[in-house]
């Protein structure tokens, strides 16, 4: 598999919703290459005809009653909310004008 | 007689026949807290003490017995990991992004030890950050030390745990276990730790970091001890999906003679340190001595575990952590628009292991990864599983060191994540698994450090599990 770049570090930090100074990337860019490296060993394997197991435990359609129940409240969301005004979380604008 | 030596048994035993109070344990307990904390290389087991609140639950406690309303484990204090909510107090994950975050509910572990039972909750635990980690090194709020030598780490990521009842801070304690997080710091702070079979502990009010691999478990002095605390909070709860319909009754014996235990060929490794392996032999030796069958067997896709294991959880760490934007509760940077709140919260909230793991995450999820990485792992997971399928026709038990080596010194493995991930290579293939695994003590090396021994079972496996441990603990 191809080493990773810069711009592979890049864009995954924008994916994720991370950033890193310049220092921080060349870094990164080390100890991440020799981790993505490490789990490359998988690749070893033939797995052709394995179905993948996404659970330890197998369980479908675990679904509840459908019965209302109460959710927190108005003040307990605004207790816990960073910014909290008349019933509505705040936060900063979509985009500058 | 010190209170803090005594096991959950006896101290329930002193309780009921009113040797003792709870409240007595409990001040006993944190005293022993304070003093820790104000101590020039303090174990620091906790992120939050809750003292005045454990007096009052000891308080309430006490009247039960009075009133011949207890059971076994009303009053018995016990110590949570910071990522199981515990309803109005702070459950930070140890993490910068959670800081000041309050629970608004009741985990439900929480609500059948402490709410039913009447456990009392002596504080919370540090940890790894959003147990990441195994050595409570990338904790926010400062490392926790090695109770048996404070040069040294106490494991992680429930470092924090196993250093409390280790360190005599804490009769018993909950941790959770992803890839060995229960097992690893138990072998290294010299106490017993069960990460149960997956689905048997609800993990609703438990914070995600890998879901299909996290399960809640008891730390403990004794085998005995956690068997109590496993059964009292297992069991189906419909607010967890993976939740199973089983109730465990566990009965424990000691029974050693004509079990069958495997030994897996592939956990012989070149960084196998040579005192775990003597003492694997001497455990051997003993076993063999008392009736046990001891084997041989092979799980042929054991060297393929951690890198597995770092596709799987990073990938589903990646995906669950995206919840830590900071609208609706935790830290939320200054920002003059909502993207860049995202970003800057998520920079400054989280540490660096937990960056990189959100980062490996992404990447084998990301177009053109996702087959090679995460498909793959998924794959490779299924042949882990079926390695233990075949070796468990065999064997009844499997036996293993819980770590490659002894508890390492504080720094030792930080730069080099690749080194710190190889400590977990003995426990990670348990939660891949979703089998029942446990770590007990299996001895000390001449430094005076402990050691650890796992066994593991097939799936809801735990009573043969816990009495094979059982017989162990009492060969010694």
């Amino acid at each position: 598999m191809a080493d990773i770049t810069l711009s592979d570090v890049e864009k995954v930090a924008k994916l994720a919703k991370l950033s890193f100074s310049d220092e921080e990337k060349e870094v990164f860019l080390q100890q991440f290459s020799r981790i993505v490296h490490f789990v490359e060993k998988i690749g070893e394997l033939d797995t052709e005809k394995v179905p993948p197991t996404t659970h330890a435990v197998e369980k479908w359609n675990v679904l509840r009653e459908d019965k209302e129940t109460p959710s927190l409240s108005n003040e307990e969301i605004g207790s816990l909310a960073p910014r909290f005004d008349e019933g509505h979380i705040i936060v900063p604008k979509v985009k500058n004008a | 007689m010190d209170i803090r030596d005594l096991s959950v048994r006896e101290l329930s035993e002193a309780l009921a026949k009113k040797e003792v109070s709870s409240e007595e344990i409990t001040k006993a307990y944190l005293e022993a807290i304070e003093k820790d904390e104000s101590s020039p290389e303090p174990i620091h087991a906790y992120v939050s003490v809750l003292a005045d609140e454990a007096l009052a639950m000891a308080k309430e406690a006490d009247k039960k017995w009075a009133r011949g309303e207890a059971t076994k484990l009303t009053g018995i204090p016990i110590a949570i990991k910071d990522n199981i909510n515990v309803k109005g107090y702070e459950t930070t994950c140890s993490s910068r992004i959670l800081k000041g975050y309050k629970a608004s509910y009741d985990a439900t572990v929480v609500e059948r030890l402490v709410r039913q039972h009447g456990m009392v909750v002596l504080g919370k635990t540090n940890m790894d950050e959003f147990a990441m980690g195994s050595s409570t090194e990338t904790s926010a709020y400062g490392i926790t030390r090695n109770p048996f030598d404070r040069k040294r780490v106490p494991g992680g990521s429930s470092g924090g745990s196993a250093a409390a009842v280790g360190g005599k801070l804490a009769p018993v304690a909950l941790g959770s276990d992803t890839g060995g997080s229960i097992r690893q710091p138990a072998a290294f702070c010299g106490c017993v730790g069960l990460k149960p079979t997956y689905g048997t502990v609800s993990r609703y009010g438990l914070v995600a970091f890998a879901s299909s691999l996290d399960q809640i478990g008891p730390l403990a002095k004794t085998v005995e001890d956690a068997a109590w605390v496993y059964e009292a909070m297992a069991g189906h709860d419909p607010k967890d999906s993976t939740s199973l319909e089983h109730t465990p009754a566990v009965k424990l014996e000691g029974n050693l003679k004509g079990v069958k235990i495997g030994v897996p060929k592939e956990f012989i490794i070149e960084g196998l340190d040579p005192r775990v392996k003597e003492n694997l032999d001497e455990m051997i030796r003993k076993l063999e001595a008392a009736g046990a069958r001891v084997a041989e067997i092979s799980l042929p896709h054991s060297e393929y575990a951690v890198p597995t294991y770092y596709v799987v959880a990073t990938a589903e760490a990646s995906s669950n952590l995206e919840r830590y934007d900071g609208v609706k509760y935790g830290y939320r940077a200054q920002a003059s628009t909502l993207s860049e709140m995202y970003v800057k919260t998520r920079t400054e909230g989280f540490g660096p292991e937990v960056k990189r793991r959100i980062m490996l995450g992404t990447y084998v999820l990301s177009a053109g990864y996702y087959d090679a990485y995460y498909l793959k792992a998924l794959k490779v997971r299924t042949l882990i599983k079926e390695d233990f399928q075949k070796a468990f026709e065999k064997v009844d038990v499997i036996l293993g060191p819980t770590t490659p080596t002894p508890p390492f010194g504080i720094g030792e493995k930080v730069s080099d994540p690749i080194a710190m991930y190889l400590s977990d290579i003995y426990t990670i293939s348990a939660n891949l698994a979703g089998i029942p695994a446990l770590s007990l003590p299996s001895g000390w090396t001449k430094e005076g450090l402990p050691l650890g021994m796992q066994l593991m079972g097939p799936a809801l496996g735990e009573q043969k599990l816990l009495d094979v441990a059982y017989g162990i603990e009492h060969l010694r």
